[in-house]
C-alpha cells in the first residue's frame, strides 16, 4: 500500500445519509476480478439519473468527499473504496461509517474521518457555497483545513500508523507466525475440517 | 462476569493488542466468486500460499444462473467461477461449485453442512455471514483484504465491538415470522443502531424459534448496522446439529457439547446496551422506503416523511404518504436469499400457496437456498404446489436478491421480496423493491398487491 501522509484538494459535498455500497457501486460491476478500474462506475445509477451534485464542473477530480452519517452501510463490497480511490478520492469525511467500509478503507488506503455532527454541516456549507474550495486533511498532525475552516480528529491509532507507513498489513501478521502456530497447537480436536 | 461474544472473543486471541487491535484465529473461512478473486491474485503475487485449506470452504452463489446451468452465465461471471475453481484447485480447497449436489448461497450451505457450529469464529467476504450467529458462533463479514489476509495468515486483526443485549419475549402472535421479528428489531433500533456493536439475541422469542428463524433474525443483524449477531446454543442447535458431515461425531461429540454448554452469557454479565422487545406486539412488517429500517405494519400506511432521507425514498418508490399498504401493487414476486430460502420457509410460503394461483399481473419465483434444500422441498412435494399455482421453481443462488445473475427487476418494476436489502436498485436498476416474510410474498403473489397475511384466504 502507497504511505498516506496527507491530502490536499477539492472538497466535493454529497449531503445524504444512510449512503450504502449499493449505490457507491451498482453490483453489475463487482464482476471484475481486478482492483482496479471501478473509477467510472462510482455512484453510476446516480450519475446516470443526470444533475448529480458530483458531476459539476467545480466538484471535478475532488480529492475529498464530505457526507452523511452511516456513509458505506450494507454489503461489505470492498469495491466501494476501491472506487471511491479509483475516481481520485483520498479522503471521505462523515458523521460516521459502516463498520465494514471503515475497515476496507483503512486497509486498501482509503482515509475514513469521522468528526462530530455539526463540524461535518459547516464544512458541507462550505463545499456547497464555495465549490471547488480545497481542503487539507493531514494524518501526521491529525488535522483539518478549509479555508478559515480548522478542526482536529481521532483516528485508530494502529491503522494510523499502517496509513502513514504505507505496511502490508499480511506482512506484519505472518512475522507471528510463532505464535499462529502454538495457537493452531492448542485447537480442540472436535473442531470441523473442511475435508 | 462474561458476555457469550466476550467468552468466543477470548477463546480466539492469539496476540493481545495492547492498544493495538487484537490478532484473532478463523476457525471457519467461507469464500464465494465475487469477493475473492483480488485476494487470491495479491496473494499469487506476493508468492503467499494459503495457510490453512482446510478451514476454507468455498461455493458459488452470487453470479449462478438459476436456470440453464453454468452455460446460461454471461462472460464475465462465467471468468468470476473459472477464477475461483482455479484458485481452489491451486490451494486444495473444498468448492461447492454449481452443478454440486451441496452447491448453494453460502450461508445456506455452511450450516446444512454442520460446518457452522457454536463458538467458531467464521467469517466471510459478504455482510450477511452475521447468519451463521445463530449457531453461537462469532461470525462476521470482512472486505477484500481482510480475506487475503485470512487466506494468508488464518488470523484477522480486529478492535473488541461493543456489545448489545436484544431481547425478545412473548408468543409471536399468529402470521408473524422471524423475519418480522428482525424487520421490527431494525425499525426500533435504526439503520445504525447497532454499529461498532455485536448483539446478542435473547428472550423466550428467540429460544422458541427453530435454527432456520434463529438464523433470519441473525442474518438481517447488518441491516441494524451491527457486523455480528449470535444466540446462544440450546437443545435446538444441539438437535439440528447431530448428524450432519461436518458436526462432531463420536467421543468428540461429548467434548464439543460440553464446550458449547459453557458458551451463555453468564448471569448478570453486563451489556454495553440492551434493547427490550415485547413479541406479542409484532405484526407482519412490509418496508416502504429504501432502506430496512422504513418498515410499517402491513395494516398501516405510508408514513408522512419526517426527513430528506425520507423524502428521496418515497419519491424512489414512487409512493404517496397516507397509501394504505395493502393498496400497493406488486408485478414481481421474490421467494429466496440467504434470509429466506431455507425449508422452513418455503413450506410457510407454500402453506399460502396451496390451492390458489399467482394473479395475472405477477410474475413470481421461488429461488431455493441451496441444491439440498431444492431436494428436499420437491420431496415432499413443494415445488409441485408453487408450480401449479404459476411461481417459476429455480436453481439456488442469491439470484435476485441482488440481482448479480440474470434475475433482475426492469426500472419502475414493484417486487415483494423475501431478501435483506430495499435500497435503490438493489434488485435491478430503477426497480422496488418492498421487503416481507415468505407467508406475506406468497400472499401478495396471489392477491396482486401487499396484503395482510392474517386476512389472506377469510374470504
Amino acid at each position: 500500500m502507497e504511505p498516506f501522509t496527507h491530502v490536499t484538494g477539492v472538497l466535493a459535498p454529497l449531503d445524504r445519509a444512510n449512503v450504502d455500497t449499493d449505490q457507491i457501486i451498482p453490483k453489475q460491476f463487482l464482476k471484475r476480478i481486478e482492483r482496479s478500474g471501478f473509477g467510472p462506475f462510482l455512484f453510476y445509477d446516480w450519475r446516470r439519473a443526470g444533475n448529480f451534485i458530483l458531476d459539476r464542473p467545480a466538484y471535478r477530480g475532488a480529492a475529498v468527499l464530505v457526507t452523511g452519517a452511516n456513509f458505506g452501510c450494507g454489503s461489505s463490497r470492498e469495491h466501494a473504496a476501491w472506487s471511491l480511490l479509483d475516481a481520485g478520492f483520498r479522503a471521505v469525511i462523515a458523521p460516521s461509517f459502516g463498520d465494514i467500509f471503515k475497515s476496507n478503507s483503512f486497509r486498501s488506503g482509503l482515509l475514513p474521518v469521522e468528526l462530530p455532527a455539526p463540524e461535518v454541516a459547516e464544512l458541507n456549507r462550505l463545499a456547497t457555497e464555495e465549490p471547488g474550495m480545497e481542503i487539507t486533511v493531514d494524518l501526521g498532525s491529525q488535522r483539518i483545513r478549509a479555508g478559515g475552516f480548522e478542526t482536529a480528529f481521532a483516528i485508530d491509532p494502529f491503522y494510523r500508523e499502517c496509513l502513514l507507513n504505507g505496511w502490508d498489513e499480511v506482512a506484519l501478521t505472518l512475522r507471528q507466525d510463532g505464535a499462529i502456530a502454538r495457537y493452531e497447537s492448542t485447537r480442540p480436536a472436535w473442531l470441523p475440517i473442511s475435508r | 462476569m462474561k458476555t457469550m461474544a466476550e467468552k468466543i472473543w477470548e477463546q480466539h486471541v492469539v496476540v493481545a493488542g495492547d492498544g493495538e487491535p487484537d490478532l484473532l484465529y478463523v476457525d471457519l473461512h467461507l469464500v464465494h466468486e465475487v469477493t475473492s478473486p483480488q485476494a487470491f491474485e495479491s496473494l499469487r503475487l506476493a508468492n503467499r500460499r494459503v495457510r490453512r485449506p482446510d478451514l476454507t470452504v468455498a461455493t458459488m452463489d452470487h453470479d449462478v444462473p438459476t436456470r440453464g446451468g453454468r452455460l446460461a452465465a454471461d462472460e464475465i461471471a462465467e471468468r468470476q467461477m473459472s477464477a475461483l475453481e482455479s484458485n481452489c484447485r491451486r490451494e486444495g480447497i473444498a468448492l461447492y461449485g454449481i452443478g454440486h449436489a451441496r452447491q448453494g448461497i453460502v450461508h445456506v450451505i455452511g450450516p446444512e453442512l454442520g460446518l457452522t457450529q457454536p463458538g467458531l469464529l467464521i467469517v466471510c467476504g459478504d455482510s450477511h455471514t452475521s447468519t451463521h450467529g445463530a449457531f453461537g458462533a462469532l461470525a462476521f463479514g470482512i472486505g477484500t483484504s481482510e480475506v487475503e489476509h485470512v487466506l494468508a495468515t488464518q488470523c484477522l486483526r480486529q478492535r473488541r465491538p461493543k456489545t448489545m443485549a436484544v431481547t425478545v419475549d412473548g408468543a409471536l402472535p399468529l402470521g408473524v415470522t422471524a423475519k418480522d421479528v428482525a424487520l421490527g428489531i431494525i425499525a426500533r433500533i435504526g439503520v445504525d443502531g447497532g454499529r461498532g456493536h455485536v448483539i446478542e439475541y435473547r428472550g423466550s422469542t428467540i429460544r422458541a424459534l427453530s435454527m432456520e428463524g434463529r438464523m433470519t433474525v441473525c442474518n438481517m443483524t447488518i441491516e441494524g448496522g451491527a457486523r455480528a449477531g449470535m444466540v446462544a446454543p440450546d437443545e435446538t442447535t444441539v438437535t439440528y446439529l447431530k448428524g450432519r458431515p461436518y458436526a462432531p461425531a463420536d467421543a468428540q461429540w461429548d467434548a464439543a457439547i460440553a464446550h458449547w454448554k459453557a458458551l451463555a452469557t453468564d448471569a448478570d454479565a453486563p451489556f454495553d446496551q440492551e434493547v427490550v422487545i415485547d413479541a406479542t406486539r409484532l405484526e407482519p412488517y412490509v418496508t416502504w422506503g429504501t432502506n430496512p429500517g422504513q418498515s410499517v405494519p402491513v395494516s398501516g400506511s405510508v408514513p408522512n416523511p419526517v426527513t430528506e432521507t425520507d423524502e428521496r425514498a418515497l419519491a424512489y418508490m414512487a409512493l404517496e404518504p397516507g397509501t394504505a399498504m395493502e393498496a400497493i401493487a406488486v408485478d414481481r414476486v421474490f421467494i429466496g436469499s440467504c434470509t429466506n430460502a431455507r425449508l422452513e420457509d418455503l413450506r410457510l410460503a407454500a402453506s399460502v400457496v396451496r390451492g390458489h394461483s399467482v394473479h395475472p399481473k405477477v410474475r413470481a419465483m421461488v429461488v431455493p437456498g441451496s441444491a439440498s434444500v431444492k431436494r428436499l422441498a420437491e420431496a415432499e412435494g413443494l415445488d409441485a404446489v408453487f408450480r401449479q399455482a404459476g411461481f417459476e421453481w429455480r436453481d439456488a443462488g442469491c439470484s435476485m436478491c441482488l440481482g448479480m445473475n440474470p434475475d433482475i427487476l426492469g426500472p419502475g418494476e414493484r417486487c415483494a421480496s423475501t431478501s435483506n436489502r430495499n435500497f435503490e436498485g438493489r434488485q435491478g436498476s430503477g426497480g422496488r423493491t418492498h421487503l416481507v416474510s415468505p407467508p406475506m410474498a406468497a400472499a401478495a403473489a396471489i392477491a396482486g398487491h401487499l396484503v395482510d397475511v392474517r386476512e389472506f384466504g377469510k374470504n
